[in-house]
């Protein structure tokens, strides 16, 4: 892991507990999530759907619904706390110190805005200048992103350019006020894979080359192991609103320590050679709107369980290294 | 099934308009079903000796010109204006759907014609035209359906056209093709059930208009006529007496019709509720 | 062996007309350009193979595959099952004849390729009803179970209605739906794309037993070659509308020859120490994006403007489809010798 200016993580997230209150009951998203990112790193945040990573991302912004209630935890983010952040505050810093890259390139974008324009919006929130400088930057920021002919091209509407195409404006757009952590939720839904390689690199490169002045950081939420492995350095794994397993990507990949893990790297395609290799995980996703959730939610499903595993929750307190969330781990 | 009539039972009784809605309804069905077994007077039978008296114990609503007791007619026209509203939505509802399933399905020329078609029956005053067919076809309450039930077709025709058009890409129409089923087998089961829903959310609002609409064209003398009890006419008759002061022959029927139509919209939008299926959890 | 089924030379086009259309078209000037979706493909699938169809978004596979199920009619080439031509009977036609149960079609979405209005049994039941005239109650029931326990779909979920179900349990209604029938092909139109991940393996299993055991025989549309390299035994490379790449699947992998495929394969994120070994930083990533199949240019390649090895001459005699290899067929000038991408 890469040590920051002065050793300390860019962002600190600690006993992160989200709940939402809906018609049928609450839903117990998030218990006790704890991460760091260093600066200059990226983190990739791996799971399936429902195991609450893009909650977890949204939480970090601010973005979450009224339905949601933050009852536990801290963010700690620039010595400041995001989720005790008044409304004006996060605005402040939205945008400018954190910004995000959503999942659906087409929609994230106003469809009845030029982009040009959308960015020019994002500079002048946070980075105000006279009309010709914001027009000087959004062009700056139309070719960081490699997009030729950034004239007429910021003239364009979403609905006339590429879904890989849009996904550079979102990056644009995300890196316009020189961010200190980059978000990116699922960034390359929905595109091909050859478009997909290209805005991963893109996005790399990016985060990379800004790192070496005043360390950018990125976090990956994907659900694609392969893609996380390729363009991450450390990924923590998520199963049903736990961090099981945090470690870097090389030994995540070679030793996986906790069950899940090992099962996922054992579920996808990506990683076997035959079809009689692929193993599929048994059981499902416990239902969290429980009550009685046991402390360790993959406990339903696992075959090593034992008794030990219903015994009270594991400390999850961020440290480095390989981390796992079990009592049995591998 | 059980999460549909908890849904049911949740949008009637959490929601106190909806409540007092199917309350209203439900006494407007018992009148129109039971009007003329439990009136106090025969509402046809003339006694001027009563005549235009103000509502009291004996005559809750009062009478009218002619010393019929306004209650009693009241509370019958019920049945008809009901039936009317019924009777036309409901031949709306199967014309429409049963033509814009089959506009939105097999789109081409077919639905060239008949779109534009449903664009010149939609750019005329809707009442106007309603009236116009009333006149032309004659002044009799078969007519006032078959009129009110025109001039509603082309919103079902669209709407059934519009949730066609969107579903005729989905998979399971794909399948099935794919699965030996005919076009119109896939109308017919499969897309029209699936429609229905809508419609029928459609239809409920639309009967406080069909009622509105009848009692209407009762109002300036077309489809229903004396002495037959409907609140279109009660409120036209009664509305010379407003000026001398006998305000109780108009306001009556006015009122009826007015809960009428206010419990079918409020009843519509709390079916859209049940119905669509973004609210549920 | 007979293949079940064969194309030669299939062609789609689907007409964009211009602004102001059929005006132009009285003035003499083309009122309609015409998208090549599909543009001369040739295709076998023997009794009982498994074919991966790959491409991205655009390259005409699902086209092709709606093709092939005779969902929609071709506008040149034939389409042959069992060795005779159907491409001339309509749709309709085809969906009241015998003939359409030899092809059966697996959905991409799981929730939409579900009726809200039928449970588990009728859905299942609904293409036997339909394509078996005649078959009396016990025989339906019997096949619909048969159907159902070929992919480990439990009696107690017939009376469920599709929102009832999880993804894994619509996908395999889909599934035994298309089975009912006893199909000889089985085409699966992206059958893994809409669901979780820890769901995709147990379908993809299914299907790998299903081919095992019933020998049925399996066109994959896919945009995920991994999906493709675990199940197929032959893979066919799609852009815009043409083949550009066919033969055997882990050859094909291993050693691609057309530098779309290649970059395709580099393309794809790899786990660290999975096979084929990753290309390491220096991917070759294709420049630009793909053109228009609008009208495009007869005489150029349809990767030109973005291939690592174009030159002039390909811009000016559009390259065939060609053996390279044993069984591998490549339409290019230059295609890549065959390492290891």
């Amino acid at each position: 892991m890469k040590a920051g200016m002065n050793g300390q993580p860019l962002l600190s997230v600690t006993d992160l507990t989200v709940e939402f209150r809906t018609r049928s009951g609450r839903v117990h998203a998030l218990d006790r999530v704890s991460f760091d990112v260093a600066p200059g790193e990226i983190l990739g945040i791996v799971g399936e759907s429902g195991s609450g990573k893009s909650v977890t991302a949204f939480s970090l912004l601010g973005l979450l619904g009224t339905a949601a209630r933050v009852t536990a935890g801290t963010a700690m983010f620039g010595g400041r706390d995001l989720l005790r952040l008044a409304p004006r505050e996060m605005n402040e810093i939205r945008g400018r110190d954190l910004s995000i890259v959503f999942q659906n390139p087409r929609t994230a974008l106003n469809p009845i805005r030029a982009v040009g324009t959308q960015i020019a919006d994002v500079l002048a929130r946070h980075d105000p200048g006279s009309a010709g400088e914001i027009r000087a930057k959004v062009l700056a920021a139309l070719r960081q992103v490699r997009i030729a002919d950034p004239e007429r091209r910021s003239r364009a509407f979403p609905f006339e350019l590429s879904g890989g195409m849009c996904q550079r404006i979102g990056i644009a757009m995300a890196l316009a006020c020189s961010p200190k952590l980059l978000i990116a939720d699922e960034p390359t839904t929905g595109l091909d894979v050859t478009t997909q390689a290209v805005i991963m690199d893109l996005f790399r490169d990016q985060v990379r080359d800004r790192g070496g002045r005043g360390g950018v950081s990125a976090i990956l939420i994907t659900h694609d192991l392969a893609l996380a492995s390729a363009y991450c350095d450390r990924i923590v794994v998520m199963h049903a609103g736990h961090v099981v397993e945090t470690a870097p990507v090389a030994a995540l990949f070679d030793r996986p320590r906790h069950p899940y893990t090992a099962k996922l790297l054992r579920s996808v395609p990506s990683s076997v050679d035959s079809i009689d290799l692929l193993q599929p995980i048994d059981g499902a996703l416990p239902d969290l709107r429980r009550d009685d959730l046991p402390p360790c939610r993959f406990s339903e499903r696992c075959e090593r369980h034992q008794a030990i595993c219903d015994t009270e929750a594991l400390d999850q307190s961020p440290a480095a290294g390989h981390r796992v969330l079990c009592r049995l781990p591998l | 099934m059980h999460d549909r009539l908890a849904m049911v039972r949740h949008v009637l009784l959490d929601n106190p308009p909806n409540l007092i809605a199917s309350l209203v309804l439900l006494a407007l069905l018992i009148a129109a079903f039971l009007g003329p077994w439990v009136v106090p007077y025969d509402p046809i039978a003339t006694n001027t000796r009563v005549a235009l008296q103000a509502p009291s114990a004996q005559h809750w609503f009062g009478t009218d010109q002619l010393g019929r007791d306004v209650f009693s007619r009241t509370v019958v026209a019920a049945r008809l204006d009901l039936v009317i509203a019924f009777a036309a939505v409901l031949l709306s509802l199967a014309l429409g759907s049963a033509i814009g399933a089959a506009i939105g399905y097999f789109r081409g020329a077919l639905d060239a014609t008949v779109s534009r078609v449903v664009d010149v029956l939609m750019a005329f005053p809707l009442f106007v035209l309603a009236m116009a067919m009333v006149a032309a076809l004659g002044n009799s309450v078969t007519n006032v359906v078959y009129a009110t039930a025109v001039i509603n077709l082309p919103f079902y025709i669209r709407l059934a056209r519009a949730e066609v058009s969107m579903r005729s890409t989905l998979g399971y129409i794909e399948a099935a093709r794919v699965g030996g089923s005919s076009h119109v087998r896939i109308l017919c089961v499969f897309l029209l059930p699936n429609i229905l829903p809508s419609l029928v959310v459609q239809a409920s609002l639309n009967l406080g208009w069909a009622v509105l609409n009848a009692a209407g064209l009762s109002f300036i003398g077309l489809g229903v006529r004396a002495p037959t009890p409907e609140w279109g006419i009660m409120v036209a008759e009664g509305a010379q007496f407003i000026v001398s002061g006998r305000w109780w022959m108009a306001l009556f029927p006015g009122l009826a019709l007015m809960l009428a139509v206010f419990c079918f919209n409020l009843l519509g939008d709390g079916l859209r509720d049940i119905v669509d299926p973004r609210n549920r959890t | 062996m007979i293949p079940i089924l064969e194309t030669r030379g299939l062609r789609k086009l689907y007409p964009i007309p211009h602004p102001g259309g059929r005006l132009r078209g009285l003035v003499g000037r083309r009122a309609f350009s015409q998208l090549f979706a599909v543009d001369g493909v040739d295709l076998t699938i023997l009794p009982g193979e498994a074919v991966g169809l790959v491409g991205e978004s655009g390259c005409g596979k699902s086209t092709l595959a709606r093709l092939i199920s005779r969902l929609i009619s071709p506008d040149a080439g034939e389409i042959l099952l069992d060795g005779a031509a159907i491409q001339g009977i309509s749709p309709a036609r085809f969906a009241a004849s015998p003939l359409r149960r030899r092809i059966q079609m697996v959905f991409q979405d799981p929730t939409e390729s579900l009726n809200p209005r039928f449970n588990v049994f009728d859905a299942i039941a609904d293409p036997a009803r339909q394509l078996l005239p005649g078959i009396d109650r016990h025989d339906l029931a019997r096949r619909v179970e048969r159907a159902a326990a070929q992919v480990g779909l439990p009696p107690e979920l017939f009376r469920r209605y599709p929102h009832q179900l999880s993804g894994g349990q619509k996908a395999r209604v889909g599934i035994a739906r298309a089975m009912v029938v006893e199909p000889a092909l089985l085409v699966l139109d992206e059958p893994t794309s809409a669901l979780d991940v820890s769901v995709q393996a147990l379908v993809l299993k299914l299907l790998m037993a299903l081919r095992r055991e019933a020998g049925v025989a399996q066109l994959f549309v896919s945009h995920d070659l991994n999906v493709v390299r675990l199940l197929c035994d032959r893979i066919i490379v799609m852009y815009l509308g043409k083949v550009v790449e066919a033969g055997p699947a882990r050859q094909v992998f291993q050693a691609p020859r057309h530098p779309y495929t290649r970059a395709l394969i580099q393309a794809i994120p790899r786990l660290p120490g999975a096979l084929p070994p990753a290309a390491g930083e220096a991917s070759e990533r294709l420049a630009g994006e793909p053109r228009s199949p609008i009208d495009p240019d007869p005489l150029a390649c349809r990767l030109h403007g973005r291939c690592p090895r174009e030159t002039d001459f390909c811009t000016t005699h559009p390259p065939e489809l060609r053996e390279v290899a044993p069984g591998q067929l490549v339409r290019c000038h230059f295609p890549l010798d065959g390492a290891s991408p």
